[in-house]
């Protein structure tokens, strides 16, 4: 391998008419490509000079064939020159910065100076347009300057008043390139321009480069008619109008019609650049399609640049969707064994190993079943010479096997793959999980990695890449491994844990003091793999019996020691501890749950207080199995009483709804009381406030509060034993608040925070009078969703929820674009092994990563140590 | 107005020659891998470091305590 060079300077240049001449093999003049024969035209822009894509033919250049010539450039002599659009800035300041008569730069010299510095002590700067007054006389000759027009695309004119009257002069291409060959080199130096590599005359074009026919091939429909590429055809265009322009110049044509063919032949040279210029109609294709000419080549998502050159496809990769499966480790995955039978993993033959590989071979390429063993879909002999195994085959390969041979076999339960979610935002949106084949024809996963990958099941698909060297395997299980990424370096927490049902379970078996059977017990813990049952906590006729707080802790380490208090805590006051009727003060003593509900603080996502803990004491690995052993546990425990939402299940009673209808009503009136006195000119405005944003604020304060207290009468009726409330208290999904509007009243609509003011004059819908500002003017909704929307409710409400989604499509692209610009620009940095951080060149950006070298995954919420949680833990109480 | 009097302003101070080459060898650098200042930051004025002087900035960190950082100091270029 060669050894990297480092990059001195890289110098951007013009080409030079010459210089396409002497880089050019053929000058093209025809513009036909194949004869009847389907031959190329000599001279034409096909000639096989120019390289060949036809197999079979060899190029007139090289003399090699189809797949070895790179391609050779030809070029077009123009009839007049034209103006490259790119360059039509750089030509408008070198217009308006020189003389009109003696080309010069319209500075004395000691203007020069001012700006660029003497010649021993330059101050590195150029000078720009600005630095030139407008319109002045030329220092030099004494020549009145004119006012250059640009007109978009590529139009120059003076500007010159004649009897008070403005006349515009075009210039022509020619005109202005006559005046860029007469600016001395001196001053293009003071320009920024390198007069070497850089004439500024270059940017008119005199000579026109054919690109080889290598980069753009012709191709063969199906009916047999040769389709051109799209430069081949705007290449056509330029010839064919090159050609008649000849004649008519040549036959002294007047100059009307010069002209109209000059500008014509720039409109082609010009589309021909950059098909999508301002000012100018795209060129198109004969079925109304614009041109992909060559700025189209470069430029966008799907250009060279950043479709070609950034973007990479790969082998040995598969996607599929995605579908939950709880049954299996959160560190597998689920494989249709479809996919399984595609993808393989070279194994060197070596003599340890070569019976197996024999085996394989023999079973070959088609695996029916789950339980078969992996066959094998290719050989590689150590020539590199790939053979296909098939059912012919597999007998006589498997005998030709020997050491040093490579079998590609397929991927069998246990091997380590990369799994990928798009959009990878975060390095959790990789990780590796281990191999499970199944039936069906989806990815599995355990729900409780959706988090880290942020997916769902609602049609997601994700990616799967097989590491193919023995280095990536060793890296993808040290570094990538799910059970490596537990905890996010984003807040140094977990962010894989339980999440919806498994929350819900677990609450639903810890909540309170409760007493199973052994059969219970045993249904409990079937998933877990426990070997033994706890001692009974306690005998009931002659029944032993074991409290839920037993059955739970079987899945904790045994010397386990934390308190916290759970989801469910309401944050009382003076907090009962143990005596909490809400059971929310949880106290684990030597892996032991004495006291405590298990909730989302406990288990969840991003949460996962006894997660965390594990990891800190035993490690991840010990984390996942505990992840798995609670997700198991919480499943079995969800399915002992079975969980469901109905409708019927935001009934109240009559007591309820007539408390409701009261809150409701006494605030609308309290709303209209309060309307009365702004109106009478009695409402005392605040500090820093009108009166109107005074009553706005009031209506809002009153209407909220309304709200609220129509949620606590219908969280009265609706206990534990409701799922809603169930999901809220533990913090598996939703909140008291989505309860509320579904059994109480959905409460004020808003739009940027305010009342929904927007339209009618005075009014927001012609129901109401003008003027009106009573609650259910302006967006109160009464009803509940229970009870149903009335038509203007529903309006509003369509209103309020149109702003929701609307604000989460702008932040979506915005942080977008904000996670490309800071990928982007720090994609390549690293930590050395001195502890700084540096680019790829060595240069240090910090001297310690952070300021403190602190690994944010290992840091505890953000803090380096967590002081508290060590005391408790070997204090076994709360400090 | 000296802005090192800012409670924001970090304290900057030129490093001597020696301190520099300490500081190179520390870290197996050339002055060109070190981060830039511009020679009309306002610190840099205050302090009266010349192009090609290395500074020595010494933040409080909410998290290390104390953080040392050096920068070089280049001119600006104009635009
Ligand atoms: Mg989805
Ligand atoms: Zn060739
Ligand atoms: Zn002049
Ligand atoms: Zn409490």
């Amino acid at each position: 391998m060669p050894s990297p060079k480092r990059i001195g300077k890289i110098e951007f240049g013009l080409l030079s008419p010459k210089e396409i001449r002497t880089m050019s093999v053929r000058k093209i003049i025809w513009a036909d490509t194949y004869d009847d024969d389907g031959f190329p035209y000599p001279q034409g822009l096909m000639d096989l000079n120019l390289g060949v894509i036809d197999p079979g033919l060899r190029c007139k250049t090289c003399d090699q064939k189809a797949s070895e010539c790179p391609g050779h450039f030809g070029h077009i002599e123009l009839a007049k020159p034209v103006i490259h659009v790119g360059y039509t800035r750089l030509i408008r300041k070198l217009l308006r910065v020189t003389c009109r008569s003696c080309s010069r730069l319209l500075l004395s010299p000691e203007e020069i100076e001012k700006v660029v510095g003497t010649e021993d002590d330059l101050t590195g700067d150029v000078l720009s347009e600005k630095d030139i007054k407008k319109e002045r006389l030329c220092p030099h000759c004494g020549e009145q300057q004119l006012k250059i027009n640009f007109e978009k695309p590529t139009t120059f004119s003076e500007i010159f008043i004649d009897d008070g009257k403005k006349i515009e002069h075009k210039l022509t291409p020619a005109d202005i390139r006559a005046r860029m060959e007469k600016i001395p080199d001196e001053d293009l130096r003071h320009l920024g321009i390198n007069p070497d590599v850089a004439r500024p005359e270059w940017t008119i074009l005199t000579v026109l480069p054919v690109p080889p026919v290598t980069m753009r091939p012709s191709i063969i429909l199906e009916n047999g008619q040769r389709s051109e590429d799209d430069l081949t055809h705007k290449l056509v265009d330029i010839i064919r109008i090159n050609q008649r322009f000849k004649e008519n110049q040549d036959a002294g044509a007047p100059q009307l019609i010069i002209e109209d063919l000059w500008e014509l032949l720039q409109y082609h040279v010009t589309t021909y650049l950059d098909n999508e210029v301002a000012g100018c109609p795209p060129a198109r294709h004969r079925s109304g399609r614009p041109l992909k000419t060559l700025s189209q080549r470069l430029k966008g998502k799907d250009g060279r640049f950043r479709g070609s050159l950034s973007g990479k496809r790969v082998n040995f990769s598969a996607r599929t969707v995605i579908s939950p499966d709880p049954n299996l480790s959160v560190i597998e995955v689920g494989i249709p064994l479809a996919v399984a039978n595609e993808m393989t993993i070279p194994v060197q033959a070596n003599p340890f190993n070569i019976e197996e590989l024999r085996q394989m071979v023999r079973y070959g390429p088609h695996r029916a079943s789950l339980s078969d063993p992996c066959g094998a879909n290719y050989v590689i002999r150590p020539d590199k010479r790939r053979l296909r195994l098939a059912e012919g085959n597999l007998e006589t390969v498997a005998e030709m096997l020997e050491p040093g041979w490579t079998v590609e076999r397929q991927i069998r339960d246990g091997d380590i793959v990369l799994f990928n979610r798009q959009p990878s935002l975060h390095r959790m949106s990789i990780m590796a999980h281990r191999v499970k084949v199944m039936d069906g024809r989806t990815f599995r996963l355990n729900p409780a990695v959706c988090p880290p990958y942020n997916a769902d099941f609602d049609g997601d698909e994700m990616n799967l890449h097989i590491p193919q060297t023995e280095e990536a395997r060793a890296e993808a299980a040290i570094l990538v491994a799910v059970e490596e990424n537990i905890l996010s370096p984003r807040f140094g927490g977990p962010i894989i844990g339980g999440i919806h049902d498994h929350v819900s379970g677990i609450f639903m078996l810890t909540n309170q003091l409760k007493w199973h059977s052994k059969e219970e017990a045993l249904y409990l813990l079937k998933n877990i793999g426990v070997e033994h049952l706890p001692a009974p906590g306690k005998q009931e006729e002659g029944r032993p019996l074991w409290s839920n707080k037993q059955i739970f802790s079987t899945v904790l380490p045994k010397e386990l020691n934390m308190v916290f208090r759970a989801s469910s805590c309401q944050n009382c006051e003076t907090c009962r501890r143990e005596l909490c009727e809400r059971d929310a003060y949880v106290r684990i003593i030597d892996g032991i749950l004495e006291s405590g509900t298990i909730d989302k603080k406990a288990i969840g996502a991003f949460d996962g207080q006894i997660v965390n803990r594990i990891i800190r004491q035993y490690g991840m690995k010990r984390a996942a199995e505990f992840i798995d052993a609670i997700t198991h546990l919480s499943i079995r425990a969800i399915m002992m009483n079975g969980f469901s939402f109905g409708i019927d299940d935001e009934d109240l009673s009559k007591t309820e709804y007539g408390q409701i209808e009261e809150v409701l009503s006494n605030a609308v009136n309290d709303v209209q009381r309060r309307i009365k006195i702004y109106e009478d000119g009695q409402l005392e405005a605040m500090p820093g406030r009108t009166p109107e944003e005074t009553l706005e604020m009031q209506i809002m304060q009153v209407l909220g509060k309304a709200r609220d207290r129509t949620g606590e009468i219908a969280g009265r009726h609706l206990g534990l034993g409701n799922s809603a409330v169930v999901m809220a208290v533990s913090g598996a999904r939703g909140s008291m608040l989505n309860l509320t509007q579904m059994a109480g009243c959905v409460g004020q609509q808003s739009v940027r925070g305010e009342r929904i003011m927007r339209g009618y004059d005075d009014r927001t819908l012609p129901h109401f009078k003008k003027g009106d500002r009573g609650s259910d003017a302006h967006g109160f909704i009464t009803h509940s969703y229970k009870s149903g929307l009335n038509p203007t409710e529903f309006f509003f409400h369509a209103i309020g929820g149109r702003e929701g989604l609307v604000d989460t499509a702008v932040r979506t692209s915005q942080s977008g674009y904000l996670q490309r610009r800071m990928i982007n620009a720090l994609q390549d940095l690293k930590v050395a092994y001195d502890g700084t951080v540096r680019t790829t060149g060595g240069r240090i950006i910090q001297f310690c990563y952070g300021e403190d070298g602190t690994d944010p995954m290992k840091s505890s919420f953000g803090d380096p140590v967590d002081v508290k949680g060590i005391v408790e833990s070997i204090l076994k109480e709360e400090v | 107005m000296n802005v090192l009097e800012h409670v924001m302003v970090p304290d900057h101070q030129i490093m001597s020659e020696e301190e520099v080459q300490q500081l190179y060898s520390l870290y197996t650098i050339t002055s060109e891998q070190l981060p830039k200042i511009y020679h009309d930051d306002p610190a840099v004025k205050v302090i009266g470091a010349k192009v090609g002087d290395v500074i020595r900035i010494v933040r409080t960190s909410h998290t290390a305590g104390r953080a040392e950082s050096y920068r070089l100091v280049i001119k600006r270029p104009k635009k």
